[in-house]
């Protein structure tokens, strides 16, 4: 049985809003499973959907094969942890975790042994009379859990289970879910907007938008290879450039004055505007002539004082050190090229010290190798406007996820809005 | 600088202006003095006098069955009511039935015990203990309303949810979750409620009928009689009763706040 839980063609809208479009999508039993989106992207409706909360417009959800759309929340064999946890505030812990079994009518001795279990596998046995004002945030998240997990789900749904933790205390549980996960070897569904949270639990992840899969994949298949422009920017930082696809490169063909061995159409030259060409990868044979993203990381990019020796398929670029941020473990360099300001990573290593480092307002050379970055077609009108998307409309964790690359100069009109 | 002193001197003057008279009452009801102008000796004399009054004592059993009855009734009613008002707010008819609920907190009482005081009679209803209490039930109503109201705003209702996805049904939900954790709300608008019943007199001047005298309007009657001694001895269980009820409604309503 691996296909275990089951979004049939699943709609559902909110006044003339469609919060969920016609989404199928299929978890694997034992799987960690993530749904990743800004605010407002249906993620969260889908989950509440499964729970039974909520009734789907169209569309049905399937769970071991059987069809639980019209059951209602208390005969589902699902538990949810909600945002606010939800703890029965006139409750000791100990009732809380009991709840869902007192409910079910099970043996009493039934239910001490198994509340017995969930507070040593949260580490609360001393607390078990304490009421949930009496006890801390990580705490409470943890109770949250073994009231959930006491019921044995087939499925357990979090619904941004870390977002009212601060940052330590999140990484920490980010952990505990972990093993966890592992050791109950349940299907989680987790609903985040935190794409570091998703990214580091994982099995695999959808990206969703507008109500919308974007992209469904392993947490590496998702970053290293990012279907469109969106989802690239939403997970974690990339540069854009926006250009238009030129003739495929030529064996021995010259780019920039510097010979390019390239073969077939695995390459191909990028127009850029007020910019010099670039080669790109072009897998997915993108035709000429076509309107599309260059999207490349910046870890990916390597900055140097001096021009870096040509090779195959490397882009070269100069440009001016706006802004240096000093990250301790990485550098982050800004660096202005015409109209783009672009984000360069640098890991130091342990030489970094020795050698003179790179500073605001010098000139530098931005190199990457063609393969790293990858085109991404402009599909949609929205992909057209998400450069200019302030941050906090692509990933609510605004600085990392930083995409703007086109900034405007001062003065200047937005970046993309009109040719100069 | 110095902070001034004008604030403190001002609340002192205020608690003086509200509680100097009730002192006085208070200790004169201890006061063996058959008058008030001297002091005698301190006794608990009128007290005890108070005892051999059955027409208080009947006075005071029909003020607690009202209060109690009335108390009940506007419990279930008011708790109903803050649920529609809060479940469906923004409707209409849910603003109009805020106003209809928060009127009786701002109408003059003895309008509301004369309009009273016609309905039963047109109806044709033998004024008695029923009467008073159905028409302090008109106003303590408001009170749980607003209370369990204000309560249910900052209620999180993802706890219901959490009790339905635990398996709970619906009435399970109600009894085990919903109930207990509005119930400091519901009995601190109860005690209210129950406080200010005893101590309506205008209302159930109107609508009390032969054999239903009311404390308060016992002692009314007393007044106009004499025997101011007795009356301060009563006023002043009275308002230990009153004070019981508000300390404990205060508590219950911020240590429910505290939980939700």
């Amino acid at each position: 049985m691996s296909e275990f839980l089951e979004f049939k063609d699943v709609s559902k809208h909110y006044g003339s809003v469609k919060a969920v479009d016609h989404v199928s999508l299929t978890v694997k039993q034992g799987e960690f499973f993530s749904l990743l989106g800004p605010s407002g992207c249906g993620k969260t409706t889908l989950l509440r959907i499964l729970a039974g909360f909520e009734q789907p417009d169209t569309g049905r959800v399937l769970l071991g094969g059987e069809d639980v759309t019209d059951l209602p929340p208390y005969e589902r064999k699902v538990n949810t942890i909600f945002q606010s946890y939800a703890l029965f505030p006139h409750l000791s812990v100990w009732d809380n975790i009991a709840f869902g079994l007192k409910v079910a009518k099970r043996p009493k001795k039934e239910i001490k042994e198994e509340v017995g279990k969930m507070l040593t596998m949260i580490q609360m046995e001393d607390q078990a009379w304490k009421k949930p004002d009496q006890i801390s945030g990580g705490q409470k998240q943890r109770v949250a859990i073994a009231r959930a997990l006491v019921n044995k789900p087939r499925v357990l749904l979090l619904d941004e289970p870390l977002a009212a933790l601060d940052l330590k205390l999140r990484q920490r549980m980010l952990i505990e879910l972990d093993l966890i996960h592992d050791e109950v070897g349940i299907t989680f569904l987790y609903v985040t907007h935190d794409q570091g949270e998703a990214m580091s639990l994982s099995d695999r992840i959808a990206v969703m938008k507008l109500g919308k899969i974007e992209q469904l994949g392993t947490p590496a298949e998702i970053y290293e290879a990012p279907r469109t422009s969106f989802v690239a920017a939403f997970i974690g930082d990339t540069n854009f450039f926006d250009g238009t696809v030129a003739e495929p490169l030529e064996k021995n063909s010259v780019l920039e004055g510097f010979l390019s061995v390239a073969v077939d159409k695995d390459y191909s030259r990028l127009k850029i505007e007020d910019f010099p060409d670039l080669e790109c990868y072009n897998d997915k044979q993108i035709k000429e002539g076509e309107h599309v993203f260059l999207s490349i990381r910046p870890e990916k990019l390597r900055i140097s004082r001096e021009r870096p020796a040509a090779a195959p398929h490397l882009n070269v670029i100069q440009g001016k050190v706006e802004d240096v941020i000093y990250l301790g473990s990485q550098t982050k360099y800004w660096v202005r090229t015409g109209d783009y300001r672009i984000s360069v990573i640098r890991q130091h290593s342990r030489f970094l010290l020795d050698e003179k480092p790179i500073r605001w307002g010098e000139q530098v050379w931005v190199s990457w190798h063609a393969d790293d970055g990858f085109m991404l077609e402009k599909y949609s009108e929205q992909d057209e406007n998400l450069i200019q998307l302030p941050p906090e409309e692509v990933g609510e964790t605004t600085e990392s996820n930083q995409i703007l690359v086109r900034a405007p100069a001062p003065g200047a009109v937005p970046a993309g809005a009109a040719p100069r | 600088m110095k902070p001034s002193r004008v604030p403190l001197i001002v609340t002192w003057a205020v608690i003086a202006f509200f509680y100097i008279p009730i002192v006085i009452l208070v200790a004169n009801s201890f006061n063996s003095s058959r008058f008030g102008g001297s002091w005698e000796s301190t006794s608990l004399k009128w007290y005890i006098r108070l005892m051999d009054e059955p027409s208080i004592w009947h006075a005071l059993t029909n003020t607690l069955i009202i209060a109690g009855a009335a108390t009940l009734i506007s419990m279930v009613l008011g708790t109903s009511a803050a649920f529609a008002l809060h479940r469906f707010a923004g409707s209409q008819l849910q603003k109009l039935h805020y106003s209809i609920i928060y009127t009786p907190l701002v109408l003059p009482e003895i309008l509301m015990g004369l309009s009273l005081l016609l309905f039963f009679v047109q109806l044709k209803v033998q004024l008695g203990l029923a009467t008073i209490a159905i028409a302090h039930v008109t106003f303590c109503l408001s009170y749980v309303a607003m209370t369990v109201l204000a309560r249910l705003q900052d209620f999180d209702f993802a706890i219901i949810e959490a009790a339905q996805d635990l398996g709970a049904g619906w009435w399970t939900t109600v009894w085990k979750v919903l109930l207990p954790m509005l119930a400091p709300g519901i009995l601190a608008g109860g005690l209210l409620a129950f406080t200010l019943s005893i101590d309506d007199f205008v209302i159930s001047f109107f609508v009390a009928g032969p054999g239903s005298t009311t404390l308060p309007i016992k002692i009314y009657s007393m007044i106009k009689y004499g025997a101011p001694p007795l009356i301060n001895a009563l006023s002043t269980i009275l308002l230990v009763i009153t004070f019981t009820c508000v300390i404990a409604s205060q508590y219950l309503s911020n240590r429910g706040r505290k939980a939700a």
